[in-house]
């Protein structure tokens, strides 16, 4: 055993290690803290660009053991996971930067980053599994990690809104649970495998198969927030910005839709589960929680559960994206994984900077606000018509992939969806964007805070603008070797010809 | 039909009577008195039933007195118990406070 | 060597018992945390010898079944018995500065400690059928004086109800043995095993099997004989407490499975072990709907130990006329559940104990703001949790997850949803405790901060816990262990 394959326990290993030192320091320790955080992010983002080219080049990385009579404990390194790992380095660097700016003076910060870190490294977790039963061991411990972020205020609402968090999660988690303990009694212990494990089948196990898929996609569906599982994650709003950023973007509905795609692809097979009939309906559920949760966005006032709306449509893009059982569409999906992690962060990371400096929550307080805030407004600006798919935004490249991948394989109902979807996307943000620019200021700010000369604090100035700045670059540049784009390309690679 | 049978037999009726007092009676004292009758009944049993040998048994003979020690040691601290309940509580059964409405030795 | 193992084991314990006695409470402490070191010591060993060479039967003294003691050391065993060192030293030892020792008869815990640790030795490794009950009745004696060490007339009641149960289980317990030995002539279990294989069953001896059951249930307070649990497990001492749910409930348990794995396949019938599945099942149902209900902070975890132990008894319908494999798994889930939930809630209690001394109350919704000001042990609290929720790494999860395999396995899916279920409620009623944590309401600033060591002692068990989802493998291997059977009578 090599060092080179304990990569992948070191990139889990960082950020638990953070999370204990940061729950053993003091709460007054202010300074040591961040620098702990930061330390293990950047350490992190090091060794995943590493695995990054190493995976690239063909290497294994991986270790296991067996820890249960019959289970075995697996970590390793493909291309999907180094997808799901990369989105999950990069944008913890950029949410703890902005945290620490989120959070200053507030208490609890002890409580609030060491279960951050926590949450991150079950994140790692989760993209690194080797099989269901770890990837599942990661996908509760997530669970357990954010539960206090979500009711990190202590307020009756953040705490109402972590129950109801907690019996949609926990209630998944049992379902997922029991599909898994179900196919592990069928199969036996399935590692995850390019092309899956059922493609020729033997036909008894038929109707349990399907069984247990539906099971499984409506366990993870929770977290992915697939119709009608998504009643958590408006309510959810409630947490502080970043951790609404991390649940969005990176985390919770990620690990869902990861997982979702992790079933499909390395467990069923593509091949095999359309050859069940799995697929079909998968998409027209995603399909249609696109439409549903767009139209939903619309009649939101909050800024905050306008863009949970929006989080819940764009997340099935994923899932409609593999779903659509060819390659190019799967493509835009996976891509997707990515393009929306960057593009919702730098959402929420505007709505924050909004509530933070000028106490604004609800969208008709924004008018005018470009004018006090340029730099956060033109981050907005980008983010939004990015979820639109204007060219030559990140959002564009993963529809026209899509679109492509639909007509691809004959499905041509899929762009009527697309386009559906894309205009909703513009009826529900260009409002905003207008009254950002084109509206007069209608008088004083709720709750106006001064930083000197930036608009408001460098910590949470920074990194909105940063994620702004790549969603425009991966999307014109999305040709080059590892933009996520070809990054995509890779992994479907790998699984049409394993 | 042995006599020693018979032992088991009337060992059985007093462990009928002795559960019957336990499980009905609410002075504790009664209840203590229940149970030391349901354990001379086991004990009867123990002894009267085994038919393997001829003429008395004695290993069942050497248990019996290990159990009334065992018995004797539980009557002691439940009348200790009892007795000081009485002196804190003024009461000598368990029924009548708010957090016991479910009653019965369970 | 052997010799002195088992002496240490068995007996210095009683020395200690005595000793202890004679002392006020200072010095009862110092000889407890001699004796510790020793008990510790000797369970390692122990557990070293078995690992090494496999389990065996040992006659104390020289003398057999069915006068002497025949004791059987086997991986099981002695993985309780390394248990109950890891356990009852960590009680042991938060005990020591949790009593308030200015009460005269507080000095009185110690000999009941130790009398408590000698009987559970004596039933982990007891061979024969009188001489568990003699260890059965050691148990049930300390730990009711251990309740009653409150003082006050609510733990008084509590004793007494718990002494009365106790005793009518033994009894139960005792007819059951009486008959087995009308019937066979022999008590030692490997005995009427050897005469079961060679004689086509009757029913008699299944009536004794079931008196015997249905004794070791109501010691175990299986629904819907639990009723004496939650009022003396919740008004005990912290440390008493965590004795008692992690430790005493486990040993009529214990016997229980030893019997129905030795006789059920000749004995039992599938009504019955359904039957006590289904118990089982109501118990996880019903002590997490109560646990949901409860205002007191402890009576929420007793209530949860009466559900945690309807788990155990899912082990009689995993077991009968079931495939070996299946029933092996089944016996490696419901042994990983033992652990665990001891671990687990002697950590819970301990640090159950550790919040109400901090906030002055035991009410649940005092907790409020606590977890500002005692992160430490509602951490404690929280990983112990994790376990009883049976959720993933930790050992709770790991014996779930062997039970899931055995219900899917045999084909009786119903079994998984109960753990299913079950995993969700204890979610409930342990997510109503955080969450009343986090509350943040104002003028919540006076907390007293008990000492570290307190602290730190639920966080080691809970630590346990939780790790021993990643060493389930290799605990389970020292049970599996071969047995030299020459010694059997």
């Amino acid at each position: 055993m090599t060092l080179e394959q304990w990569l992948p326990v070191f990139a889990l290993m960082i950020s638990l290690a953070a999370s204990l030192v940061i729950f053993a320091l003091p709460e007054t320790g202010y300074v040591r803290r961040t620098s702990v955080n930061l330390g293990a992010a950047v350490l992190k983002l090091v060794v995943v660009i590493v695995m990054v080219w190493g995976v690239f080049h063909g290497v294994n990385y991986g270790v296991s053991f067996t820890m249960l009579p019959g289970v075995t404990f697996v970590l390793r390194a493909d291309a999907l996971s180094m997808m799901f790992a990369g989105l999950s380095a990069v944008l913890w660097l950029l949410t703890t930067i902005y945290a620490v700016g989120y959070l200053e003076d507030s208490p609890n910060r002890r409580r609030f980053f060491g279960f951050f870190s926590l949450c991150v490294a079950s994140t790692m977790g989760i993209a690194l599994a080797g099989n269901l039963f770890t990837f599942f061991l990661f996908y509760e411990m997530l669970t357990l990690s954010t539960y206090p972020l979500v009711v990190h205020r202590g307020t009756e609402k953040a705490l109402r809104a972590g129950r109801t968090y907690l019996i949609y999660t926990l209630t998944g988690g049992a379902v997922l649970l029991f599909a898994i303990a179900w196919l592990h009694s069928l199969a036996g212990d399935l590692s995850f495998r390019d092309g899956g494990h059922f493609v020729d089948a033997d036909p008894d196990i038929h109707r349990s198969l399907i069984l247990i898929f539906i099971l499984l996609v409506a366990g993870l569906g929770v977290k992915a927030a697939l119709f009608p599982l998504h009643g958590w994650l408006p309510q959810a709003m409630v947490a502080p910005a970043p951790v609404s950023a991390l649940l969005h973007a990176v985390a919770v509905v990620k690990a869902g839709a990861f997982g979702i795609v992790r079933v499909v692809y390395d467990v069923y097979g593509v091949e095999a589960s359309s050859a069940l009939g799995l697929l079909a309906p998968l998409s027209w559920l995603a399909a249609f929680t696109i439409l549903y949760a767009s139209t939903r966005a619309l009649w939101q006032v909050d800024l905050k559960r306008r863009l949970a709306f929006s989080t819940i449509s764009q997340v099935s893009y994923i899932i409609l994206g593999i779903a659509l059982a060819g390659p190019l569409a799967a493509v835009g999906g996976l891509v997707h994984l990515l393009h929306q992690g960057i593009m919702k962060i730098t959402l929420f990371f505007c709505a924050g900077n909004y509530a933070e400096t000028l106490g604004i929550h609800r969208i008709d307080e924004m008018d005018g606000a470009g004018q006090r805030m340029p730099g956060t407004s033109v981050a907005f600006t980008i983010g939004a018509f990015g979820m639109i798919g204007a060219p030559p935004l990140a959002g564009f490249i993963t529809k026209w992939v899509m679109g492509s991948g639909a007509l691809a394989v004959n499905m041509d109902w899929v762009i009527l969806v697309l386009v559906g979807s894309s205009l909703l996307n513009a009826a529900y943000f260009l409002p905003i964007v207008h009254r950002l620019w084109f509206r007069e200021v209608k008088g004083a700010w709720p709750e106006e805070r001064h930083w000197g000369r930036l608009e408001t604090s460098p910590w949470l100035f920074w990194p909105p603008l940063l994620t702004a700045v790549v969603t425009v670059v991966i999307g014109v540049l999305a040709s080059l070797p590892f933009s996520p784009l070809s990054w995509a390309e890779l992994i479907v690679l790998r699984e049409y010809a394993p | 039909m042995t006599p020693s049978l018979l032992y088991a037999m009337a060992g059985a009726v007093l462990c009928g009577i002795g559960l019957f007092g336990l499980l009905r009676l609410s002075h504790l004292l009664r209840k203590l008195l229940a149970f030391n009758i349901m354990g001379s009944g086991v004990f009867l049993i123990m002894v009267g039933l085994p038919q393997h040998h001829v003429g008395p048994d004695p290993v069942p003979q050497a248990l019996v007195l290990t159990g009334i020690v065992v018995a004797i040691a539980a009557t002691a601290l439940a009348v200790v118990l009892i007795r000081r309940y009485y002196h804190q509580s003024g009461m000598a059964s368990l029924e009548g406070e708010a957090d016991s409405r479910e009653g019965g030795p369970l | 060597m052997t010799l002195w193992l088992m002496a240490g084991l068995l007996f210095t314990p009683l020395a200690w018992a005595v000793l202890t006695l004679l002392t006020d409470f200072v010095w009862g402490r110092r000889v407890t945390w001699v004796g510790i070191l020793v008990q510790v010591f000797v369970s390692l060993g122990l557990w070293l010898t078995v690992a090494q060479n496999g389990g065996f039967y040992y006659d104390l003294g020289g003398w057999g079944a069915p006068l002497g003691i025949e004791l059987r050391v086997d991986g099981l065993a002695v993985t309780f018995v390394l248990l109950t060192a890891a356990v009852a030293s960590a009680c042991g030892l938060h005990a020591g500065v949790y009593i308030d020792r200015h009460k005269s008869w507080h000095r009185y815990f110690w000999p009941l400690f130790w009398f408590l640790w000698s009987g559970l030795n004596a039933v982990w490794l007891g061979g024969d059928l009188f001489n568990l009950y003699v260890g059965l009745e050691l148990i049930s004696l300390s730990a009711v004086g251990l309740v009653a060490l409150g003082g006050n007339a609510n733990a008084l009641r509590a004793s007494i109800r718990y002494l009365l149960a106790a005793l009518l289980g033994s009894l139960a317990y005792l007819l059951g043995v009486a008959l087995i030995y009308g019937q066979f002539g022999t008590l030692s279990i490997a005995g009427v095993v050897l005469w079961l294989d060679s004689h086509s069953a009757s029913a008699g001896p299944g009536l004794a099997l079931a008196l015997m059951v249905t004794g070791l249930a109501l010691k175990t307070a299986l629904f819907p004989l639990h009723r004496w649990l939650p009022p003396a497990h919740g008004i005990a001492k912290s440390p008493v407490s965590a004795l008692l749910s992690a430790l005493v409930v486990k040993a009529s348990f214990y016997i229980a499975a030893r019997l129905w794995l030795a006789f059920g396949e000749s004995l039992g019938n599938q009504a019955a072990a359904q039957a006590v599945g289904f118990m089982g099942s109501a118990a996880v149902i019903w002590g997490s709907w109560l646990a949901c209900k409860q205002v007191q902070l402890k009576q929420v975890v007793a209530y949860s130990s009466v559900a945690q132990i309807g788990y155990l008894f899912l082990l009689f319908p995993l077991t009968y006329s079931v495939s070996d494999s299946i029933s092996l798994q089944a016996q490696q889930g419901i042994t990983l559940q033992v652990i665990s939930h001891a671990l687990a809630k002697a950590a819970m209690f301990l640090a159950a104990g550790n919040l109400i001394l901090s906030v002055g109350s035991s009410r649940v919704d005092a907790l409020a703001g606590v977890s500002r000001f005692l992160p430490f042990s509602l951490f404690s609290f929280g990983l112990a949790g994790v376990s009883l929720m049976s959720l993933p790494p930790s050992g709770g999860f790991a014996a779930k997850w062997l039970l899931l395999q055995a219900s899917l396995g045999s084909g009786q899916w119903w079994w998984a949803l109960v753990l299913l279920a079950g995993g969700l409620l204890s979610a409930a009623y342990l997510f109503r405790i955080y969450r009343a944590s986090f509350a943040e309401i104002p003028e919540t600033d006076q907390f007293f901060h008990p000492s570290k060591s307190l602290e730190v002692i639920p966080m080691v068990l809970a630590l346990m816990a939780l790790g021993l989802g990643f060493v389930s493998e290799q605990v389970l291997s020292v049970m599996a262990l071969p047995f030299a059977e020459e010694g059997a009578p």
